[in-house]
């Protein structure tokens, strides 16, 4: 059999499995020149951590053959699916900063829009339903943009036999969540498909929102010294889904922390210079965040596990099942960089609003090792927090 | 959060690292192997590495259930789950395993029924929702899962369930340990016994590795400080030139296992004469099969089983991994065509496998922090401008 066989794409891996092969054996007579004697241990690990790194940073592939439930995780196949198909595809300047929303002038005017799809499953959890994940989301992907969100699209596709006291549930609820963020639903889509060619509701909304402030935000803008918070515990809404699905037979008092992050966007940005970015940490969770920073800008990220706030609750079903929180989804959590002095300012007016009370510094942003956040955990030791591979929680929004 | 911080806690790990630096003699080189993954894992997802001495290696063991599994067997698998009325249900850190043709998640994208779930029983109450399928469970794992399994076969019986059945793939650790300790390639000073498998079997299926190899011997819990202590413990009976078999995990594991988890293995399975294990070749009496008595949950006389032996691919090197011979990284395609998103072999799927734990975890070899008196000094890399001329 082919050095490549018993891969998931199987034959189709022999390419770069004999690439990856060659490539080691050459860095490996490379480094051998001049010196009869074998490398010691740490400099050919050394050697090895380079070229992962390079094989990192090098352009994303896909290298399955179809579509698998890791593409919608949020973590590492989400974004090898979303650079080498959707944005090489679409290829243009304002697509490129894959923030949470596009930045765009029109007519004088600067807009913040985005989109997003929710198929959270079940449809109703403790803490809401679908109906405040699709418009808390929309919003908040605005607000972490800098916008104050304005209008939101609202696109329903519906399983044949689904019972219309649910969707109107739903509905009454996504006209609550849009009153209590001040947007409105100004325009929307209905389809229907066969039963079983869907499950029930999925919602799509797009939103609008109005930068009217010139800061250019965005985690390729972290530099060595700033600071990194979060506005509050993390892993509420991961968890809580998780549990809601009466598979574990585990319960716990959790209830998603699914909210509008406008106003405490605004009420930071208006009060704090020197805020470089604000992400919502939705799938992949603030691991994610932190990765895109660490990668996005070129810099090292450490944070502190004791400094990261999480539920006991949240962190004793995580135990549980094996998951790290900082991997599960929040919907009502800032991510917030800023310049380091600027820290306690940012935390104080964070704490100043009732969804950022147990705001925190959890690390910093270093110049070394670039691309790389590590973690010193609360047992006082070092390690790498990559991003998330696989999808221990399909379907969480 | 009670039972796991006071098992974390950082100042008592700095007096246990001194006390196990203190124990070492100048000049000696300790090798220590882990057995079981779940130690593997602990140890990278809390940084321990960084509260041991330079002179003292962990060697990762081969305890890590899905890591094991040949690639023949994964192939079973996917034909299993591939017969038409077939409803395969699987652990989740199944899901990922390299076939020839691809894992159970590629599998599953293409249509497929494989279904995870996180206790074989579950397994039942699909049979029970879906009477016009048959339900087979990818049995697998150590002493530590084989109970679950055995009273899963017990109560589909006492059901008269008719459509489930179990794809056995059950192994024993014991025989493992003795392979290694027979390789001629490896020289280790002592081990941390598996405090999960140990639960089941008890510490005296040890008692030869002290008594006939003499090696010392300590049964370890799975949470950093159990680890450290354990190391302790073993670095004692070294610098004191004994070899017992100790067990640091005594709030968990009982001397003698639990007669009854034992017994419902011993009433529902029995073991092969030989089984294969991946790079350790065929191990006898190292797995277990159903009892002909319960040969209706019995997949493998069920259905028909390709049963062929599959080699691994030649860039993976999976099996000097497992064995310890080789460290994660000085696999040739560690990391580059190797990555916990697109595996080839089965060390970097399994959060308990050792390739993962240092991907996902260690990579900081060369920014490591000395972060304890004692501990590791940052190893900056010496000569690489040499080395990479």
């Amino acid at each position: 059999m082919s050095a490549g066989q018993g891969g998931g794409a199987g034959q189709a891996r022999g390419g770069w499995v004999a690439e990856a092969l060659r490539v080691h054996e050459e860095e490996e007579q490379q480094a051998r020149r001049g010196s009869p004697q074998p490398l010691p241990g740490t400099v050919r690990e050394e050697l090895v951590l380079e070229r992962i790194e390079r094989a990192r940073r090098s352009r994303p592939r896909i290298k399955e053959e179809r579509i698998t439930m890791s593409h919608g995780a949020g973590g590492k196949a989400t974004q090898t699916l979303i650079e080498a198909m959707f944005a090489s595809a679409f290829a243009n300047p304002l697509l490129e900063p894959l923030e949470d929303a596009a930045r765009l002038s029109v007519g004088g005017a600067r807009l913040a829009l985005t989109t997003d799809s929710y198929v959270v499953s079940p449809l109703f959890f403790p803490g809401g339903n679908i109906g405040d994940l699709a418009v808390n989301g929309t919003v908040n992907d605005l607000s972490t943009s800098g916008a104050t969100p304005l209008f939101l699209s609202a696109g329903f596709i519906l399983e044949e036999g689904f019972e219309v006291a649910e969707l109107a549930r739903i509905v009454a609820t996504m006209r609550e969540a849009a009153d209590a963020a001040g947007v409105q639903i100004v325009t929307g889509d209905t389809k229907v498909v066969e039963r079983g060619k869907a499950d029930g509701c999925y919602i799509n909304t797009a939103g609008v929102g109005l930068i009217e402030h010139d800061l250019d935000l965005g985690v390729a803008g972290a530099r060595p010294g700033d600071a990194i918070l979060v506005s509050g515990p993390v892993g509420d809404h991961g968890i809580t889904i998780m549990l809601a699905r009466g598979e574990l037979d585990i319960e716990a008092d959790i209830t998603s922390d699914t909210a509008p992050l406008n106003g405490l966007a605004a009420g930071l940005l208006s009060s704090v210079p020197g805020v470089r970015a604000l992400r919502d940490a939705t799938r992949g969770g603030v691991a994610t965040i932190l990765n895109e920073i660490a990668r996005s800008a070129g810099v090292g990220v450490t944070v502190n596990e004791n400094d990261i706030p999480v539920r006991t609750e949240v962190r004793g079903a995580a135990e549980l099942l094996g998951i790290d929180p900082m991997y599960v989804a929040c919907e009502g959590r800032l991510v917030v960089v800023t310049a380091g002095e600027a820290a306690d300012r940012a935390v104080a007016a964070l704490r100043a609003h009732p969804l950022g009370a147990q705001a925190a510094v959890i690390g910093h942003v270093t110049a070394d090792p670039p691309g790389i956040v590590q973690l010193k955990t609360a047992f006082g030791g070092t390690r790498i927090v990559d991003l998330l591979v696989g999808d221990p929680l399909p379907r969480i929004c | 959060m009670r039972f796991v911080d006071e098992f974390r806690d950082a100042d008592t790990a700095h007096a246990l690292s001194a006390k196990i630096t203190a124990l070492c003699q100048p000049g000696r080189q300790y090798k220590l192997m882990e057995v079981c993954g779940g130690h593997t894992h602990t140890i990278y997802k809390h940084g321990l590495e960084d509260y041991l001495p330079e002179q003292i290696t962990l060697v990762h063991g081969p305890g890590c259930p899905v890591c094991v599994i040949p690639m023949g067997r994964v192939d079973d698998a996917m034909a299993l789950a591939a017969e038409p009325d077939v409803i395969m249900t699987s652990f989740g850190d199944m899901m990922r395993v390299p076939g020839s043709n691809g894992s159970f998640f590629d599998a599953k994208a293409q249509g497929t029924d494989i279904r995870m779930v996180y206790s074989p029983l579950d397994s039942l109450k699909i049979a029970r929702k879906n009477p016009d399928k048959r339900v087979v469970f990818m049995a697998i794992g150590f002493e530590t899962t084989a109970p679950s399994t055995a009273m899963t076969v017990l109560r589909a019986a006492a059901e008269g369930l008719t459509n489930f059945s179990i794809f056995c793939n059950h192994v024993t650790i014991v025989p493992a340990i003795k392979a290694i300790l027979d390789s001629p390639d490896l020289r280790l000073d002592g081990f941390l016994g598996p405090g999960h498998v140990s639960t089941v079997i008890g510490c005296r299926p040890y008692e030869f590795i002290a008594r006939d190899y003499g090696k010392p011997v300590v049964v370890a819990g799975f949470e950093p400080l159990d680890i450290l202590q354990s190391i302790y413990m073993l670095m004692l009976q070294l610098s004191q030139g004994r070899a017992e078999v100790e067990n640091q995990y005594s709030r968990v594991v009982p001397w003698n296992g639990n007669p009854v988890a034992l017994r419902a293995i011993g009433e529902t399975m029995e073991l092969r004469p030989y089984f294969e294990w991946r790079g350790l070749g065929f191990i006898s009496h190292s797995a277990l099969k159903v009892r002909d008595q319960y040969a209706a949950f019995d997949a493998e006389l069920l259905f028909s089983v390709p049963g062929v032996r599959v080699a691994d691919p030649k860039a993976c090197q999976c099996g000097e991994v497992l064995k310890g011979v080789l460290k994660p990284w000085e696999c040739k395609v560690f990391g580059t065509a190797c990555t916990p998103e697109t595996p080839i072999g089965t060390c970097m799927v399994s959060p308990e496998g050792a390739c993962a734990a240092y991907y996902n975890y260690g990579r900081l070899t060369r920014h490591r922090i000395s972060a304890v008196p004692g501990g590791r000094p940052p190893q900056t890399p010496p000569k690489m401008e040499a080395s990479q001329t």
